[in-house]
């Protein structure tokens, strides 16, 4: 066993942390520190900047413009990325259409889509789910029928994060109900979110941020050429590109970084006579989740490993989702702690761009009990904590 | 031994229970909250005509009698509609200290009658919860005070007429000796004030006193035993509210479970939701029984530590409660539009209002 960097990974870690310092726009930076949301055009801006370093695509293959990284580089990238307050890439385009349509699209589909998402020249939102379907995704229910050489949609998508922001939408649709296992009715299918027929209304979150949305489809006409590989095998490909998500939702870099800044907040934030970190309850809370935090960045590098030595992830990868989101939940929970009573006012504008006004209290507290409300999500969303237990059971445990 | 209300005490919950019921319907208290008014005025009169501001004090006062478990089914039904309007920061928490300091009865009496909104200003950055810690300075200055330095997150300060001051007339920072109970005018024009509404749809401000005149209320120096004891009067039924949320919770969460769908059967047949959902009612009858124990004991010798407890396994319970409620309902439960995220948010504030879980659990120990 030996976790030693080589000399060329410990040279790419700097060529990286190089790239954050010097030539990433710092202005995004800068935003992410101070707490502030993001606009459409900040995270094309950032994209388009790892973009033209080369360093969009992390997980491609190079033939489509992927980095060719080991899984050690990847890992590398991203801690840097995060120590940098650099945001990951929005992974509906990049890390979850792309994918499916470099697997099963065909030449003209790959070189009509792959280049604009490269670039970040289109914005992709993700369309699964529906009210009736959450974790049992199969029930979906969005109609796609054949008429001519165009599909006729109708549905309702919801949970549609930043849909309000999206070119084009990827969905399971359902093109033949009269299938008898019910997973072999559904196709995978583009739709440009610009068709008639298409209404987005949002959906707010508990942090009062417009995340999520519904995204109605009435009558709607698709050309048959956005269909992805063969009809009713849509559900075989998502199942790759839920894969996909869950390998890259640990977030260990990110948990770093953010608790590194509560052991900070806490050593800066008076009781009275001491500091809240020299409190040895509150400090054994965070030596928990730290400790806990360890063994889980050392279950993500033996996924790595193994990665690296050829083989695939397997079902134990669904350990990094469940641990990486309680961890993340118990951060932004001792987060509110030490805000204490600076964890009641609700002031929405401060963290809106040009907002002047001033923090109400200590900056680093402002965000912490809206980002504990909305954070509960990360349970929920990418398959619920729950349903990626059921499957640990029986893939891994064979209950 | 017996842990019945009494039959007005359950006369009380029935007609806090309608009053709810009538004005707290969901869409409209969405509506209150996003608009520009701090709380329903005309919510807060009705509270005041059908007597319920007279609960927490005594007769001599001019009130019903004080008896805990009046307010504790007041504050409790109040959890199930998140009530906002400033009851407890009105009456518990500034008529209760302003009784403690041996106020005059007519200014217990404006309190009680609904005409005057009061805030009671103690919390400071950088002191946690240990008020013994409070720097804010009073002056003499003649017959009256000044007082500056910089008051936050006062609860009911936005909407308050009166801002009612604990500062340091002597000592030094972590003296329980030397700090007092003063009065202010919140329009004077040396105040200078930053007003919001908080998480859960109340409302607060920073506040920062430059030269402000004052008067003192009761003895000077002498107000850190009155604010302890008002804090965990209101610690104790800010619970009861909050074991009306968490009951509002577990209930919604059981009948959402039951009609929800996925896999083809209502996702309650699930037995990890079953027992999640045991857990979150043992959690409930629990914080249940150690708020009755409090209230039991809040007139006994011990009464400090006995809220310390109370406080301490409602952290517990409310974290949970809150949190699993919002898991199990999946989507939904972190929209903004369910009300069941908005319960969560209650219970989260509940949890640091006067003390968090841990600060009361090292209380409770060193008691
Ligand atoms: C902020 C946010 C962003 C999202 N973004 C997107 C997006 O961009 N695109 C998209 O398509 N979807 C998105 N989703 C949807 C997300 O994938 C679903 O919310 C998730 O799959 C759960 O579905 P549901 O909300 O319908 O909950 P339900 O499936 O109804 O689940 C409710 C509860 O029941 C439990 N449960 C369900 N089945 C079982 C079982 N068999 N055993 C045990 N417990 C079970 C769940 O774990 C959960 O606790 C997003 C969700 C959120 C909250």
């Amino acid at each position: 066993m030996n976790i030693e960097l080589t000399a060329e990974e410990l040279a790419f870690q700097a060529e990286v942390r190089s790239f954050f310092e010097n030539e990433y726009p710092q202005r995004i930076r800068e935003k992410i520190k101070a707490g502030q949301e993001l606009e459409r055009a900040d995270f094309i801006e950032s994209q388009k900047a790892l973009y033209n370093r080369g360093w969009a695509a992390d997980n491609w293959p190079v033939e489509h413009g992927g980095t060719g990284w080991s899984p050690t580089q990847k890992y590398l990238f991203h801690r840097e990325r995060a120590r940098a307050a650099v945001p990951q890439m929005m992974p509906f385009g990049v890390n979850m259409v792309a994918p499916i349509i470099y697997h099963f699209g065909n030449e003209e589909q790959q070189q009509r889509f792959l280049p604009d998402i490269l670039a970040s020249n289109v914005w992709w939102c993700q369309g699964y789910s529906e009210p009736g379907a959450g974790s049992d995704l199969a029930s979906l229910k969005t109609t796609a029928v054949r008429d001519g050489d165009e599909f006729v949609v109708n549905g309702t998508k919801t949970w549609t994060t930043l849909g309000q922001f999206a070119d084009w939408i990827f969905c399971l649709v359902r093109t033949d109900s009269t299938v008898a296992k019910r997973q072999e009715g559904i196709s995978f299918l583009l739709i440009d979110m610009k068709t008639p027929g298409i209404t987005v209304s949002p959906i707010y979150t508990l942090d009062g941020r417009r995340e999520v949305n519904e995204v109605h489809f009435d009558e709607v006409r698709v050309p048959a050429n956005n269909l992805i590989g063969e009809e009713g095998k849509g559900w075989t490909y998502a199942k790759v590109l839920l894969t996909h998500e869950r390998t890259n939702i640990a977030g260990v870099a990110t948990s770093q970084v953010r608790l590194e800044r509560l052991k900070q907040i806490a050593s800066e934030t008076l009781m009275g006579g001491s500091s809240l970190m020299s409190d040895p309850i509150f400090a054994a809370k965070v030596a928990d989740v730290e400790v806990d935090l360890m063994a889980l960045e050392y279950t993500e590098l033996r996924t790595l490993a193994q990665m690296q030595s050829g083989g695939a992830p397997g079902p134990e990868s669904s350990i990094l989702k469940i641990k990486g989101t309680e961890i993340d939940q118990a951060i932004c929970e001792l987060m509110v702690e030490a805000a204490g009573y600076y964890s009641l006012p609700f002031v929405k504008e401060q963290f809106e761009e040009g907002f002047d006004g001033g923090y109400v209290g200590p900056f680093a507290m402002a965000d912490a009990a809206p980002h504990y409300f909305n954070n509960r999500k990360v349970t929920i969303y990418g398959g619920t904590n729950e349903i990626q237990k059921n499957i640990i059971s029986k893939a891994v445990l064979g209950l | 031994m017996n842990f019945n209300f009494t039959e007005e005490q359950n006369l009380l919950r029935d007609s806090v229970a309608k009053f709810v019921a009538d004005n707290y319907e969901w869409e409209d208290r969405r509506k209150r909250v996003a608009s520009d008014e701090w709380f329903s005025a005309s919510n807060y009169s009705m509270m005041a005509e059908l007597g319920w501001t007279f609960i927490p004090f005594t007769e001599e006062q001019g009130g019903i009698g004080d008896n805990i478990f009046d307010a504790l089914v007041v504050m409790e039904e109040f959890g199930k509609g998140l009530v906002i309007e400033p009851f407890l920061e009105n009456t518990i928490l500034a008529g209760g200290m302003l009784g403690l300091m041996g106020a005059n009865v007519d200014t217990l009496e404006s309190i009680m009658a609904g005409q005057q909104q009061y805030a009671l200003a103690y919390a400071e950055q950088g002191i946690g919860y240990n008020n013994e810690y409070i720097a804010c300075q009073a002056v003499a200055d003649g017959s009256d005070y000044r007082i500056s330095g910089d008051k936050v997150v006062v609860l009911n300060g936005a909407a308050a007429d009166v801002l009612l001051v604990v500062a340091r007339t002597s000592g030094t920072a972590g003296d329980k000796q030397g700090l007092s109970l003063l009065s202010v005018d919140s329009g004077d024009g040396s105040i200078n004030s930053r007003a919001y509404k908080t998480v859960d749809g109340a409302n607060g401000a920073e506040i920062r006193f430059d030269n402000t005149p004052a008067k003192l209320i009761g003895a000077e120096g002498q107000a850190f035993e009155a604010l302890a004891r008002t804090l965990d009067k209101a610690a104790l039924l800010t619970l009861a509210e909050g074991l009306g949320c968490m009951q509002m919770l577990l209930s919604k969460t059981v009948e959402y479970t039951k009609t929800r769908k996925q896999f083809g059967m209502p996702i309650s047949t699930f037995q990890v939701l079953q027992h999640r959902m045991v857990d979150m009612f043992i959690e409930v009858e629990q914080a249940r029984s150690i708020l009755y124990r409090a209230a039991l004991h809040f007139e006994k010798d011990n009464a400090a530590k006995e809220v310390s407890a109370a406080k301490a396994q409602f952290a517990k319970a409310l974290r949970y409660v809150g949190q699993q409620a919002v898991q199990l309902h999946g989507g939904m439960g972190v929209t903004d539009e369910l009300d069941v995220g908005h319960y969560f948010k209650r219970c989260t504030s509940i949890n640091t209002l006067f003390g968090n879980g841990d600060w009361h659990r090292a209380r409770f120990a060193s008691l």
